[in-house]
């Protein structure tokens, strides 16, 4: 029928086109930006050279330049723990919190999910600045604690959300059953509770790690000199000294590592529920 | 886990969240220019904040903004939400996601280079000026907005009773009809949370405007970046207290006008 591919044309098509123009077309370009030069004044140097003797045209140099030195790979890995150390911080303090919520009754569920939601109600930044002020005192602050502490803050709702969305889909005859056949509180939820989540831990795992993963403000306001993350050192490369193609192949590195997370998360998840 | 030790821990959670946001709000109204300690209290953070015209400009660019941005995304993102319904397309679901899902950093850097290296050299070989500023901030706001319109458009239509359509289809209702008189009375609470949740999320980006904004083009989360890098005065506890003000008000609204929205970001 012509008119249902016309409709099909219509609803699709603008969407597709925005985001072909506006997202993957961007990633593309940043991917042949990695393997390009950069310009004599910061940017990009052209991909085809007009004057003979003119740099232009593509090169490893950037790759050459990253896998050549122990430095960039030692500030991935030190992302990669914050990372770590923020998702499983949060994991801790988020559980009990989505698991209250979800064995109260059905009436006071919402205001509690509210009451997790409300502090994204102020902008990141106040949030990661309110921890200036309260540790400011303590010397804490630029500190490795204070950006993990910012870390957390900020990110814990992504945890509590997909948390307390599985423990509410929970069936509490389980937990009878299990009483029943005499399992004490603890051993109900290690037994019951916790494996049966563990697809909310590994999605709410994936939604804190992966943002901590790319952050640069955080241990830009609350960190010391020697904080940095890879964000930062992407933000330097392209606002900093302006060299775009070591900013692209930065990026590019970060994207392969956010897929190999994405990956096992999903992974981890999938043989869980096949385990199940 | 026993009741005593969820209780316990839950509170603890919840003081964790809200303590640095009260110390804030206090801090707005004493009067000192330290955040040390409580002098005494004082408008004077809000009185300067009404006069300072950098604020008030960079305030009304995030709303302007955040207007066009969520207008857009939320057609756009509605679109989408359908099309991938209705016809599960296999390339627009990873469009529309990826955006979402990915560090916003890489978003940012990638949207700067496209813009400064391709766009503007290719405009202007057509005679049109074009720089980074309000418009690629919009743009940019847009990409990653209609991921989230999307998201929650497509879970209320999943719940849905597809023979419904099929009856307004059977009753001789055009597409368009379809859709004007079924499909979006519907979806609208859905579609209303995606425009709201798109205007905050909107209004509170600060990495991606980083990237996108140029030199001229200030935004209230901007600003508060500066501040906060420059020299911390009580102003920012003021502005603070303002944006969460706004933003809690939206999210008060949305929860009463579309539910759909709190279970969104899980």
């Amino acid at each position: 029928m012509p008119t249902e591919r016309l409709t099909r044309w219509l609803v699709s098509g603008p969407p597709f086109l925005f985001l072909l123009l506006f997202f993957v077309l961007p990633s593309l370009i940043m991917v042949v930006a990695s393997f390009r030069h950069p310009g004599e004044f910061g940017g990009l140097a052209p991909l085809f050279p007009t004057q003979p003797g003119e740099e232009g045209g593509l090169t490893l140099e950037n790759y050459r330049v990253f896998f050549g030195d122990w430095i960039y790979f030692q500030i991935f890995l030190k992302s990669f723990v914050i990372a770590g150390l923020t998702t499983v911080l949060c994991l801790v303090i988020a559980y009990p919190l989505a698991l209250l919520i979800a064995r109260s009754p059905r009436r006071h569920r919402d205001l509690m999910v509210l009451l997790v939601v409300l502090p994204f109600a102020s902008n990141f930044l106040v949030r990661v600045y309110a921890w200036m002020i309260i540790l400011g005192p303590f010397e804490l602050l630029f500190t490795p604690v204070a950006v993990i502490l910012g870390m957390v803050y900020v990110h814990l709702p992504f945890m509590v959300l997909p948390l307390y969305t599985n423990l509410e889909k929970h069936d509490p005859t389980l937990l009878d059953a299990a009483q029943d056949l005499g399992a004490n509180a603890w051993h109900r939820f290690w037994k019951v509770t916790f494996p049966l989540s563990l697809p909310g831990v590994f999605s709410g795992s994936a939604l804190v790690f992966i943002p901590v993963l790319g952050m640069f403000a955080i241990p830009e306001i609350l960190g010391g000199i020697g904080d940095w993350m890879v964000g930062n050192m992407i933000k330097e490369a392209f606002l900093g000294v302006r060299d775009w193609p070591f900013g692209s192949m930065l990026s590019l590195m970060l994207t392969v590592c956010v897929l190999a997370v994405a990956g096992l998360a999903a992974w981890f998840a999938g043989r869980r529920l096949r385990h199940a | 886990m026993p009741n005593f030790w969820l209780w316990y821990a839950s509170l603890l959670a919840y003081a964790f969240l809200y303590i640095p946001l009260v110390i804030v709000v206090t801090f707005s109204f004493n009067d000192s220019k330290l955040n040390a300690e409580w002098v005494g209290f004082t408008l004077e953070w809000y009185h300067r904040l009404l006069n300072n015209t950098d604020m008030l400009l960079a305030a009304r660019n995030s709303v302007l903004i955040a207007l066009t941005a969520a207008s857009i995304a939320t057609v756009l993102g509605t679109m989408a939400g359908i099309a991938m319904h209705r016809y599960r397309p296999r390339l627009l679901p990873f469009m529309v996601f990826t955006p979402v899902a990915m560090p916003e950093i890489l978003l940012g850097v990638s949207l700067l280079i496209y813009f400064l290296n391709s766009l503007k050299p290719l405009l202007s070989t057509v005679g049109v000026e074009f720089d980074l500023g309000l418009v690629t901030v919009i743009i940019a706001h847009i990409t990653f907005c209609i991921g989230f319109v999307a998201i929650i458009v497509r879970a209320r239509l999943a719940g849905m009773d597809e023979s419904i359509f099929e009856a307004a289809r059977d009753l001789g209702a055009s597409p368009w009809q379809t859709f004007r008189l079924v499909t979006l009375p519907l979806i609208l609470p859905g579609v209303i949370a995606g425009a709201l949740m798109s205007f905050t999320l909107s209004i509170d980006d600060f990495v991606i405007t980083f990237f996108t904004s140029g030199v001229g083009t200030k935004t209230l989360p901007l600003e508060i970046y500066t501040m906060i890098k420059v020299a911390v005065t009580p102003e920012v506890n003021a502005v603070s207290t303002l944006m969460m003000l706004i933003t809690l008000a939206m999210i008060v609204i949305a929860g009463r006008v579309a539910p759909d929205v709190l279970r969104a970001k899980a």
